[in-house]
């Protein structure tokens, strides 16, 4: 008999699991933060380019015209149009799904929590972040360094204004087979070979203010250069969370999901329906606010002290 | 010749970088959040033995490389060069020292080997994992003596030295473990 039918994480981790929701939950509604549940099946899907929805077919009992849905990578659009109509700040926990993901840090379902401030910056949000993770007991205090920073650290190369040629030139150091890749491809090999690897690992670490060639849903701020107004938390090399200054614009929103679906088109990927009911509610009004993305699953290893998804989820992938 | 994807990355696939044929160890998915997928891979070059890694953006390709193994008799050495034949096609192949390496000192004419192939020449040839061997030379065994463990060094047919135990004689055919160079027993 084969054994795979048992859990994958113990039955201590079972109960950590369980008192970690429960913490989240109480941080909270302490705050008047309201929970809240969006579709997890719906009929337009994220069209950045670095995420792949699961879809399926629905068969209608009154129409002979089946339809194609996506299953939700994160919750934001359908808690955006909760913004949008005057919900105030809420949070969600619940399972996303993201195709073509699967290793020690990545599984095709996992659990997000998900949270939204009005009137939130980045930088109010990482400070609410921060308290979150004292609650739950990771002790220390993070440490908050720009991307440029910790970039420019880890390489001697300034990320904002280092030429194409010589951000090549480090990947290739770095072992990246191929050429002409692009900027945010480079940025993103260099960061997570060289720079990543070092980040939170005595205390939890906060990477603000990114190139804005990553800027995904985030505002951008037009210093000198411009930034990407998003944030990321990491804890032992680990990427916990990522979080936005909202992009509000609604006019921004839609160029940014057609540049996404040409990107698409041009990576040999079927463009995704866009969100039209998402452009609406930013065309009402979202209120300025920040939100960020917390995978629940990584964050209960760290916790716990493991390496790999399979040892804190209860059923890996493979098993479901 | 084909192309692979880095989803076909399995371990063992050969796959040419910078010239030269390697064959894949571990195909790691490496991904930040937000951001371009990639493909770590841990590669041992077959020239070399050498590991080294490489990250492949996810979706890109790599050239196969011509790379097969093959059962083929040992046949002789000139010297220079050994000498193998494929016992079914008869068709005869030569390999250098740099692809004999180790085998060179275990294996004796009709012995067969398993002999690693790019694009038709040996890359490397492979002893068998258990030889059977004669002792040309080797001091008569003296009892008692156990300042030197219990063993003594002995030369084989085909110039290797391994330690024996201190009664294995002169003459006699001994298995040996071509990895370790460990003696395993004696041969009737």
């Amino acid at each position: 008999m084969s054994d795979s039918w048992q859990p994958a994480a113990s039955l201590v981790v079972l109960k950590q699991r369980a008192s970690l929701w429960a913490k989240v939950r109480e941080f909270m509604a302490g705050r008047g933060i309201l929970e809240v549940e969006t579709p997890v099946l719906s009929h337009a899907g994220t069209t950045d380019p670095n995420l792949d929805s699961f879809t399926t077919t629905f068969k209608s009992p009154v129409s002979t015209i089946p339809e194609s849905l996506y299953l939700h990578t994160s919750p934001e659009f359908g808690m955006k149009r909760l913004l949008a109509a005057g919900s105030g700040s809420i949070y969600q926990i619940c399972h996303v799904f993201r195709n073509e993901e699967l290793g020690r840090h990545h599984q095709p379902e996992f659990t997000m929590l998900e949270w939204y401030r009005i009137h939130f910056d980045h930088h109010k949000l990482m400070d609410e972040l921060d308290d979150l993770l004292l609650l739950i007991g990771l002790s220390s205090p993070s440490v908050r360094h720009s991307y440029a920073f910790v970039f420019e650290k880890a390489t001697g190369i300034d990320p904002h204004r280092a030429s194409l040629t010589q951000l090549q030139d480090m990947a290739i150091k770095l072992g990246l087979q191929g050429k002409d890749h692009s900027r945010s491809i480079l940025l993103d090999f260099i960061f997570s070979a060289r720079v990543m690897p070092g980040l939170g690992q005595q205390q939890p670490e906060l990477i603000y203010d990114f190139p804005v060639c990553q800027a995904a849903l985030a505002r951008i701020r037009t210093d000198d250069p411009p930034v990407a107004e998003r944030f990321e938390l990491f804890i032992k090399g680990i990427e916990i969370a990522n979080g936005f200054h909202e992009l509000t614009d609604a006019n921004e929103q839609q160029e940014r999901f057609e540049a996404d679906n040409r990107l698409r088109m041009a990576m040999n990927k079927p463009p995704v329906c866009m969100d039209k009911n998402l452009l609406a509610a930013l065309q009402q009004g979202l209120p300025a606010c920040a939100g960020v993305a917390l995978g629940m699953d990584r964050l209960l290893m760290v916790i716990v002290g493991h390496d790999t998804l399979d040892q804190v989820v209860n059923f890996t992938f493979n098993q479901a | 010749m084909s192309t692979f994807s880095t989803s076909e990355f399995k371990a063992g696939l050969k796959l040419m970088i910078d010239g030269d044929p390697y064959s894949v160890i571990e195909n790691e998915h490496v991904k930040p959040g937000k951001g371009q997928a990639f493909n770590r891979v841990r590669l041992r070059n077959l020239k070399t033995g050498r590991v080294l890694e490489r990250t492949f953006k996810s979706g890109d390709t790599c050239e196969g490389a011509d790379v097969v193994e093959v059962d083929l008799q040992y046949l002789y050495t000139d010297g220079e060069m050994w000498h193998f034949m494929d016992p079914n096609s008869f068709e005869q192949y030569i390999a250098d020292a740099k692809a004999m390496a180790d085998a060179s000192q275990w294996i004796k004419p009709e012995e067969e080997c398993v002999v690693t192939l790019w694009n038709g020449s040996p890359l490397y040839v492979s002893a068998p994992n258990f030889v059977n061997l004669k002792i040309t030379e080797t001091d008569p065994g003296l009892r008692g003596d156990t300042a030197t463990g219990g063993t003594k060094p002995a030369k084989l047919e085909t110039g290797a030295v391994v330690r024996v135990p201190l009664f294995v004689e002169e003459g006699e055919i001994i298995r040996v473990d071509t990895r370790t160079s460990a003696y395993m027993s004696r041969v009737k």
